[in-house]
């Protein structure tokens, strides 16, 4: 499936989601990391930090309503995969970013922003992978 | 207001990631097809967003603290070991599988699309299992979060 290539658009939702991490830093102090925001609200309920978790995530699923609103549709959504290997897929992903401790926007975006070795390591190690990954999907077994 | 305010910033997240493409599986995945249907566009969402959190984390970490709380709370660990490690290219797998990432899924959650509901719903049950695994392995280290 050929996709469009949009430079404008992808570089104004990055800019968007950094702002959103420094505004997270500057209000709550904390990484903007979806990992541990979506870990934190689900298995380490009634703590102090329940909140600000449930807020953030409030707002973030809000995203493609206003997207909706402005532009008349929501984002494009395309699954080029079969539902079985989506979940597993989702399965792998969660367990994956739990040993890892985050994912494309904790080590991705805040970990490099920070210049955080740990989080340049993790970032460079799954990026190898998904590229391996879809390489081996898409040209050796030719899914 | 605090509760307002971090509403409002996972707003500015969840519109990022929707008009960036990164809640789209069939852009994420053709981006890291460089040998076929390539699609750089995600380059530039991670360009975007590093260039923007490196400047501002500069101004912002210069102040003596945030304002809803007392300190900022970074992650402290520095360990790059092979959790870290293997955890990263076990996600990397996973995400070249199903296309789309934590941060990718949750906003799109809001569109109430099937497929990112059944994504979450797997993505919850892994972390789930990857935080009972070590348990029943009966080992003392439990997984960190950033």
């Amino acid at each position: 499936m050929v996709t469009e290539f949009t430079p404008w658009a992808s570089l104004s939702g990055g800019v968007l989601i950094g702002m959103a991490a420094v505004l997270l830093m500057a209000l709550n102090g904390r990484v903007m990391g979806a990992t541990g925001i979506l870990a934190g609200a689900i298995f380490d309920r009634f703590t102090g930090d329940t909140g600000w978790r449930v807020a953030l995530l409030a707002g973030m699923l809000s995203g493609p309503a206003v997207v909706r609103l402005v532009t008349g549709s929501f984002p494009a959504i395309e699954v080029p995969t079969s539902t079985l290997a989506l979940m597993i897929g989702g399965l792998i992903v969660g367990a994956g970013v739990t040993f890892g401790s985050g994912c494309t926007s904790g080590h991705g975006v805040c970990g490099m922003a920070r210049l955080s070795r740990r989080s340049i390591a993790a970032t460079l190690v799954f990026m190898a992978a998904t590229f391996a990954t879809v390489f081996v999907i898409r040209h050796v077994l030719g899914g | 207001m605090r509760w307002i305010a971090l509403y409002l910033v996972g707003l500015v997240f969840g519109v990022g990631i929707s008009i960036s493409g990164m809640a789209n599986p069939a852009k994420v995945l053709n981006f890291f097809d460089v040998a076929g249907t390539w699609d750089p566009s995600l380059a530039f969402v991670m360009g975007g967003a590093v260039v923007v959190a490196f400047l501002g984390y500069r101004v912002v970490l210069a102040r003596p603290k945030p304002v809803f709380d007392k300190t900022f709370q970074l992650p402290a660990s520095k360990t790059i070991d092979a959790r870290l490690l293997g955890g990263s290219a076990v996600f990397g797998i996973g995400w070249g599988i199903a296309g789309f990432c934590p941060g990718g899924a949750l906003p799109a959650l809001g569109t109430l699309n099937t497929d990112v509901i059944l994504f979450v719903v797997a993505l919850v049950a892994g972390m789930w299992l990857a935080r009972r695994i070590p348990r029943i392995l009966n080992t003392a280290r439990a997984p960190v979060k950033t």
